[in-house]
């Protein structure tokens, strides 16, 4: 793991502009999320019996674990495909997958009624509904977030060894550093076995919807379909990471190595267009592609932003050009991004005369945990080894 | 640093077998559920209400349900099932046609909210009646997604919230599963008792005035059976009083296949998991060897 030792921290100040916006929106956040808790869910969104999940749900859970896959994306890479070239990419993936799942954790918190019994899904395990998709998500969800902050752990010990803000801390690190190397195989296996587990059930929860799910997104292979898609984002994440860092930390740009993985999500992406519509057609469904009003279009401009990526990488030329690999990359989130929107809220209708759209409120929430998320980033990778790559010579 | 395909196709194999279970693929047989042998439950029959909603009213009384006020604050005015509300009569009419429909939880056999709670806060209790629980449930209203029928609520409007549905009257004062809609209806246009008895009445029904009656029991085989079960006014198919069309499968059978198909037993992850642990480390000695050279 010898590439792990060249991640540097960025330096620089924490306080820039930047960071004092981030600190106002999630200010708001905070602001709201009390209201939300003070007088219930019915004052501060537009949730109704009839749309139980909104964005919330939609968003901050499933395609918040969707866009954290990039370290579940590159850990296949590196550790079963034993591409190591990748191996810089690995620390800054799981960062940004430790924290999306923690946001999405943080979300669900805010999401459900009646939080303070939370704690009883894990503990009550004699209580356990094995046949419920949401319980297997939920569990693997929770130990996945501790897998993902246990992986990390050693880009803090690094640190900490050296100079820690107490001593304890100095201590612990030096005396767990290499207990949690010693252990790292059991823990990235666990953190490949998790999301292939919960990303595939996260398609099966909403199986249970039934008639209420529309015929384009409502298949017994969309467990299958969840799993192949979020691979596919979670290399596109670690390229729109790669791309930004170097831009805002002013550090080389890996162009080379993100081409190449622009290149696996290409196989990928393929991989999972030929199943979607092998299934459409299998199951008779295609037809409703162009007889389905609004959830048409939805579905059409969800293929062609997933379509969009396969065609801008088609060339050697595209994958090497660091705007083309940016572009296709962020296609790529916006078409499973609404892959899953499509599958949870636009093709679930509840009945007539029922709507959602979210409040203000729910999407401020929303921006407030988003801008927690970019926060902490910024704070662990200006001050802890996380980033591989020199500083950009001038 | 090359690639070790050998290493690489049966890691892919491996992926990919588990994913292949976690698909379609290997669904495995689901035993059919029937309804308990001391199961309860109702028996609507459209022909005979009139529509006077006593017993909304009755229900609101049995289950100490809130008001649901107009917006003048005259009547309790509940425009469909909510969280102050278990029990409601709807009006279907069109043209010449008349009918009203009673809506309740349908206490449904093999039920889809039964199936999605993950810590059995919705359970079939006694008698079959599909129950909640307050200590098991945490508000993730996964329960309302997966009902077909729209019953269970949620209380918007508290910040302590708790899911609202027809229990069947399960804790009612000196007269536990009584429920207080038939005890009060005028013309026994909704009657309780055995589930069987009321299969039976229901079938005779039908078949002493097949001229009054869609041909149709809306419960006896749709969505894997309820022990409520439906008879319509003939020219008012079952859709129009707002039941959807679900067939006789169980809405829970395609998830639950899925799910045990993949997690019997949790072979599947146990195995994925050695497997993994296994390729890991097999490159990684090879990784260390490589960097031992000079």
């Amino acid at each position: 793991m010898s590439a792990h030792l060249e991640a540097t921290p960025v330096g620089g100040p924490i306080l820039t502009r930047p960071f004092k916006w981030l600190l106002a929106v999630f200010g708001v956040g905070v602001l709201l999320l009390a209201w939300r808790f003070l007088a219930g869910l019915g004052a501060t969104t537009a949730l109704n019996d009839g749309y139980a999940w909104g964005i919330w749900i939609a968003f901050d859970v499933v395609t918040g674990t969707a866009l954290g896959c990039g370290g579940y994306a590159v850990a296949i890479l590196v550790y079963i495909l034993n591409k190591g070239v990748y191996h810089p990419l690995v620390r800054p993936a799981i960062l940004t997958s430790a924290l999306g799942y923690s946001m999405a954790g943080f979300a669900i918190v805010v999401d459900v009624g009646r939080y303070w019994w939370i704690y009883r899904i894990p503990m009550r395990f004699w209580q356990w509904n094995l046949n419920s998709a949401l319980l297997e998500v939920a569990l693997c969800v929770m130990a996945y977030v501790i897998v993902l902050w246990l992986e990390l752990s050693p880009a803090f010990m690094e640190k900490w060894k050296v100079e820690a803000p107490l001593p304890i801390l100095k201590s612990l690190s030096t005396a767990l550093h290499p207990v949690i190397n010693k252990l790292m195989i059991f823990i990235v296996a666990l953190g490949l076995l998790l999301p292939t587990m919960h990303q595939s059930s996260l398609g099966t929860v909403m199986l249970l919807a039934g008639h209420k799910l529309h015929a384009l997104w409502n298949t017994p292979f969309i467990p299958l379909l969840f799993l192949i898609s979020v691979i596919a984002m979670g290399y596109a994440v670690v390229v729109l990471e790669g791309s930004l860092a170097s831009h805002f930390f002013k550090r080389e740009r890996e162009t080379e190595m993100l081409g190449r993985l622009s290149g696996v999500m290409v196989v990928v992406l393929s991989l999972y267009l030929v199943l979607r519509f092998a299934d459409l057609i299998w199951r008779g469904a295609l037809g409703a592609a162009f007889t389905s009003g609004w959830m048409s279009v939805f579905f059409w401009i969800e293929t062609a932003l997933s379509v969009a990526p396969l065609v801008m990488l088609a060339s050697k030329a595209g994958r090497l050009d660091p705007v083309v690999q940016f572009r296709a990359a962020l296609f790529m989130l916006l078409g499973g991004t609404l892959y899953r929107f499509n599958s949870y809220l636009i093709g679930f209708d509840p009945g007539e005369g029922i709507s959602y759209f979210p409040s203000v409120p729910e999407m401020f929430i929303t921006f407030g945990i988003v801008a927690l998320e970019i926060m902490l980033y910024i704070v662990i990778v200006k001050r802890f080894p996380i980033l591989a790559g020199a500083p950009k010579k001038a | 640093m090359t690639v070790d395909r050998r290493t690489a196709l049966k890691a892919m194999a491996g992926v990919g077998a588990a994913a292949a279970a976690g698909s379609a693929v290997s669904l495995e047989a689901r035993e059919k559920r029937v309804a308990p042998p001391d199961a309860l439950g109702m028996l609507y029959d459209a022909t005979r209400c009139i529509g006077c909603k006593a017993c909304v009213v009755a229900c609101k009384d049995a289950n100490n349900m809130p008001t649901d006020w107009d917006p003048q604050r005259l009547y309790d005015y509940p425009t469909d099932l909510n969280g102050k509300t278990k029990n409601i009569i709807k009006l279907y009419k069109e043209g010449e046609t008349v009918s009203y429909v009673k809506r309740q939880c349908m206490h449904c056999i093999d039920p889809g909210c039964v199936g999605a709670c993950m810590i059995g806060a919705l359970q079939k209790r006694d008698h079959g009646v599909v129950t909640w629980d307050g200590d098991r449930c945490i508000g993730c209203r996964y329960c309302q997604i997966a009902c077909p029928y729209e019953i269970p609520k949620f209380e918007w409007d508290k910040a302590v919230p708790k899911i609202v549905k027809c229990e069947l009257c399960k804790d009612r004062k000196d007269k536990p599963f009584n429920p207080a809609c038939c005890e009060v209806c005028p013309r026994q246009a909704v009657v309780f008792g055995k589930y069987s008895d009321l299969l039976e009445d229901a079938k005779r029904r039908l078949a002493d005035a097949p001229d009054l009656y869609e041909p149709k029991i809306f419960g006896e085989h749709d969505g894997g059976g309820t022990q409520v079960l439906y008879l319509s006014k003939a020219g008012v198919p079952f859709e129009a009083l707002g039941f959807p069309n679900l067939g006789e499968k169980p809405v829970p059978e395609t998830a639950q296949k899925i799910q045990h198909g993949v997690y019997q037993g949790f072979i599947t992850p146990a195995v994925l998991y050695v497997i993994l642990g296994a390729v890991i480390w097999r490159n990684r000695k090879g990784q260390s060897a490589e960097e031992a050279k000079p």
